[in-house]
């Protein structure tokens, strides 16, 4: 007899699973509020909120790599929203030579380890004899966000009637006015949860990042910051609020992708 | 009087629209031209500008880049010191693909077979969130948990068992002043922030074992464990290994983990990053970035056959 309880071995080992994937994020949590500043004692020898109002205040070098990050993101989720959606109309309406061709290029920069993407495009810029800028940067982070966006968005497409489409044409709109007042009302939601999706990937990113943007300070995205706090720590519990904001700006757009998505059979997030 | 059966155009966008009905190439091309633009000439020409480096040698007397075609760049990956790091970083993307399987295999079972409703959504964006979950972030947290006076280092020495994790330090080859210095580590750290990506396809292709198969085994008499090796583990197998590409192919090009965490023992991309930029090699740079590709390519021949990606 099949029976539909769990052994409890697997239900336990399951609950551990889960456990063991969230547990070490908390510890980020509890960490930022310890009063040592030296080392990583457990348990924390008291605990401060100054650390808050020390990241706030007496860190001005916080500040520049946050509006980096933001604006980096920013830009390299707009380019892929546009070039996702680009390629993802074109994929699924017809069939032409290349067609496969085009697929495996796209899920190639996030196919391929960061490091040969991130060196690939740092030894083109050296080749051509581009400076490294802002948009060397964004160059990188849109190159593996379209995949993302495209994800999103032909799942959605391919969900989509036909039908609507020819009925637009009939009632006699041009296909601007089709793309304004028909596809773009039923793509909405699957494009804001991709934009969000690749804008959570871009603000995190630092693999590539790292190739991308040159060595100066002005170039230093919040990820970078980070790194360098870890591989020299100074008033660590700054660095673990600073951990606090990047875990929630990537946090909360993931949310909002996976409930915009809900329910369809192309829920978002399901491949990174 | 009648309407017209066609309305006539009235501007560009309706001349526009007519080309597109007519020529549906030319709307292929407009939708197609920036993002081919983008990914096939600029993206693709860096990889493929990048591969052809590796084809240069680097003149050692002068430091400088020699442009002639050239196999010497490779034949230097095999001296001892570059093997080696091959040699390492292939084990240990192993390792960690495996030790993926083996935790991400009951959560997958388990969300995917028993997990109904809330559990369902719960177990869902329990494995999606640590996915997306910051990277770094997540690398920090270990370092927290690793260091010697961390978390670790006080459960072990509460429960008077120190002495396992001493004697796993004493271990030739993971030998480090605490486990935040051990390749142990570097080890746990990889599994940790790979075993997302294990745990998806997994329970993809899990949940598309039909029950009634399971029901059938089970009247034809066949033990729990019966029915796991000859119809659940085959049946899964495909979504292990779209699964193990990810663990492997990751793990292959990382190079911040082991910067961060174990003994600074060179990786692949570690190699890659420091031959780059202090050393100015890019030659054995390229070279060392070609090994990835060369082994993926390899697993994906290998991974296709088996029919992984009708797991994807």
């Amino acid at each position: 007899m099949l029976s539909d309880r769990s052994p409890l071995s697997l239900r336990a080992a399951a609950i551990g699973g889960l456990l063991f994937l969230h547990l070490p994020i908390l510890l980020i949590f509890l960490y930022a509020f310890t009063t040592e500043e030296r080392s990583f004692q457990f348990p924390p020898p008291g605990l401060t909120t100054r650390w808050f109002a020390t990241a706030w205040y007496d860190r001005p070098d916080i500040w520049p790599p946050l509006w980096l990050s933001l604006r980096v993101a920013t830009i390299a989720t707009s380019i892929a929203l546009i070039l996702g959606t680009l390629v993802a109309a074109a994929m699924t309406r017809t069939a032409f030579f290349g067609r496969d061709q085009i697929s495996l290029l796209i899920l190639l920069p996030i196919a391929l380890p960061g490091v040969i993407t991130g060196m690939a495009l740092r030894s083109a810029f050296g080749i051509m004899d581009v400076p490294f800028s802002v948009w060397t940067i964004v160059l990188g982070h849109a190159t593996f966000c379209i995949v993302i966006v495209y994800n999103n968005a032909v799942a959605r497409l391919r969900r989509l009637s036909g039908g609507i489409m020819e009925a637009s044409a009939d009632l006699g709109a041009n296909a601007f006015q089709t793309f304004r007042h028909v596809l773009l009302p039923n793509m909405g939601s699957a494009l804001l949860a991709g934009g969000m999706l690749a804008f959570a990937l871009s603000f995190d990113e630092v693999i590539v990042t790292i190739f991308t943007a040159g060595s100066g300070a002005e170039a230093k995205t919040l990820p970078i910051w980070m790194l360098d706090e870890l591989i020299r720590p100074r008033q660590r519990p700054v660095t673990n609020v600073v951990a606090i904001v990047v875990f929630a700006a990537t946090f909360f757009p993931i949310l909002a992708a996976y409930y915009l998505t809900r329910g369809g059979s192309e829920t978002a997030g399901m491949g990174k | 009087m009648s309407a017209p059966a066609i309305l006539p155009a009235r501007g560009f966008a309706d001349r526009m629209t007519a080309t597109f009905w007519r020529h549906p190439r030319v709307l292929l091309a407009i939708l197609l031209t920036p993002p081919l633009l983008w990914l096939g000439v600029v993206y693709l020409g860096s990889l493929v500008a990048l591969l052809w480096q590796s084809f240069y040698s680097i003149d050692e007397f002068s430091g400088v880049v020699k442009q002639e075609f050239t196999l010497k760049t490779y034949a230097e990956l095999l001296r001892p010191s570059n093997f080696d790091i091959l040699v390492r970083t292939v084990i240990m993307a192993a390792v960690v693909t495996l030790a993926c399987a083996a935790l991400a295999f009951p959560i997958a079972y388990y969300a995917a077979r028993y997990a109904k409703g809330h559990w369902k959504a719960a177990f869902y964006l329990g494995v999606m969130l640590p996915l997306w979950s910051s990277y770094l972030v997540k690398v920090y947290a270990w370092k927290l948990i690793l260091a010697k006076e961390g978390i670790i280092g006080w459960a072990a020495e509460r429960t008077h068992s120190s002495w396992i994790i001493d004697g796993l330090l004493s271990i030739p080859g993971l030998e480090g002043s605490s486990l935040s210095t051990s390749p142990l580590g570097t080890f746990a750290v990889f599994v940790y922030i790979w075993l997302p990506y294990m745990i998806l396809p997994m329970q993809a292709a899990l949940e598309r074992v039909p029950n009634s198969m399971l029901e059938a085994s089970a009247d034809l008499g066949a033990t729990r464990g019966q029915t796991f090796r000859t119809v659940i583990l085959p049946l899964a197998l495909p979504g292990v290994i779209a699964g193990s590409i990810f663990t492997f192919s990751l793990t292959l090009g990382d190079y911040i983990i082991p910067q961060i965490i174990g003994n600074s023992a060179n990786f692949i991309g570690m190699a890659v990053y420091q031959l780059q930029g202090t050393a100015g090699n890019i030659p054995l740079a390229a070279a060392f970035a070609v090994v990835p590709i060369a082994v993926m390519l390899v697993y994906l021949a290998i991974a296709r056959r088996m029919g992984a990606f009708d797991a994807l």
